[in-house]
């Protein structure tokens, strides 16, 4: 049975089925392994080791970032 | 205050400079931002012979990624990301945070602004964030106005280096006030690197000469017709001013001094 959950990601709410930090990278196709890559959950870090354990709940705000060019 | 090994009279001589225990060759850092395209980009950072690149931390896009920023540059550079944006202390050390994760550095340049348009720094909002990041156990090198009294205050938290404006960030106006820059490098603890404004490579050999330890520049290569020639443009620059430097330049005088012997003049 899916669990709806609105979350903020990157600003934007949206309904999502995601139910942990990985299950949300895969959803959107980001692969896991990907280097430069990182996420917040609620202005705390998530470490890549605990992406797959980290679970996503209502009202959670989460950003995923990369490394791009910069001055 | 950065010690310069021993020079020889060629100028081959190493002259390293170190920030927070870490050694660089090359005093000139680049930015990775508004190349023509990404292998113009590598072609300058090559040419530039700089060891210590900017990136930014941004959100992912939906459509996907190009190649990554990381696989493109790892191993030729030390990354320094920035806070590029932020206009609070809490948007900075989240960033920062990001960015320690993202590449595995705990190096980082904060910029905390306050005007969108003029991207001048909010001095009140980065003072607060270089010392939040400090105490988080960053190298911080935080970007900022030309003033003697912010550049210590940086200091006094903790900063690595200063790195105050010579102008608007791509504005490419150079250094708007040089005497200040003096100032700031003769007070400074910490290293002096040159943020912001640089035009072209005469603007990067005063900086030097003025006394900063490094220049950090962007548009000014990126932008330029021939960026990669540019690059290396500023590769000597930097190093002529530094050179000149550390020669001791004669001071500047009102009246004539000449350079040809006084007597034995053919006529007199």
């Amino acid at each position: 049975m899916t669990v709806m959950t609105t979350i903020r990601i990157n600003g934007v709410s949206e309904d999502l089925t995601a139910t942990t930090v990985t299950d949300l990278l895969t959803q959107r196709g980001v692969a896991l392994d990907g280097k430069g890559l990182a996420v917040a959950l609620n202005g705390h870090i998530v470490r890549r080791q605990s992406w797959t354990e980290t679970p996503l709940r209502a009202g959670d705000d989460i950003e995923i970032v990369t490394v791009r060019q910069g001055g | 205050m950065n010690k310069p090994e021993t020079i020889k009279a060629d100028g081959t001589e190493a002259d390293l400079l170190m920030i927070a225990g870490r050694s660089f060759h090359s005093r000139l850092f680049l930015g990775t931002a508004g190349y023509p395209n990404r292998q113009m980009m590598l072609d300058a950072v090559a040419a530039s012979g700089t060891e210590m690149a900017t990136a930014s931390i941004r959100r992912i896009s939906l459509a996907g990624e190009d190649e990554s920023m990381v696989d493109l540059l790892a191993g030729r550079v030390h990354f320094l990301p920035n806070t590029a944006g932020c206009q609070t202390a809490k948007d900075a050390v989240l960033t920062a945070e990001l960015a320690r994760e993202a590449l595995d550095t705990n190096w980082v340049k904060v910029e905390v602004i306050g005007d969108r348009e003029l991207l001048y720094p909010n001095v009140e909002e980065l003072l607060i964030a270089t010392e939040e990041l400090v105490n988080n156990g960053f190298v911080v090198l935080p970007y900022c106005n030309d003033d003697p009294v912010t550049c210590q205050k940086l200091a006094d938290v903790g900063a690595a280096a200063v790195m105050p404006l010579g102008s608007l960030i791509g504005s490419g106006l150079g250094i708007a006030n040089p005497h200040l820059i003096e100032l700031i490098c003769q007070r400074s603890p910490v290293p002096v690197v040159l943020d912001a404004g640089i035009g072209t490579a005469s603007d990067a050999a005063l900086a030097m000469e003025l006394g900063c330890s490094a220049v950090l520049l962007n548009t000014a290569v990126s932008k330029a017709n021939d960026p990669v020639r540019m690059a290396a443009a500023f590769k000597h620059a930097v190093a002529a001013g530094r050179l000149a430097r550390l020669s001791g330049r004669i001071p500047k005088r009102q009246n004539a001094e000449p350079s040809s012997p006084q007597f034995g003049l053919v006529g007199s």
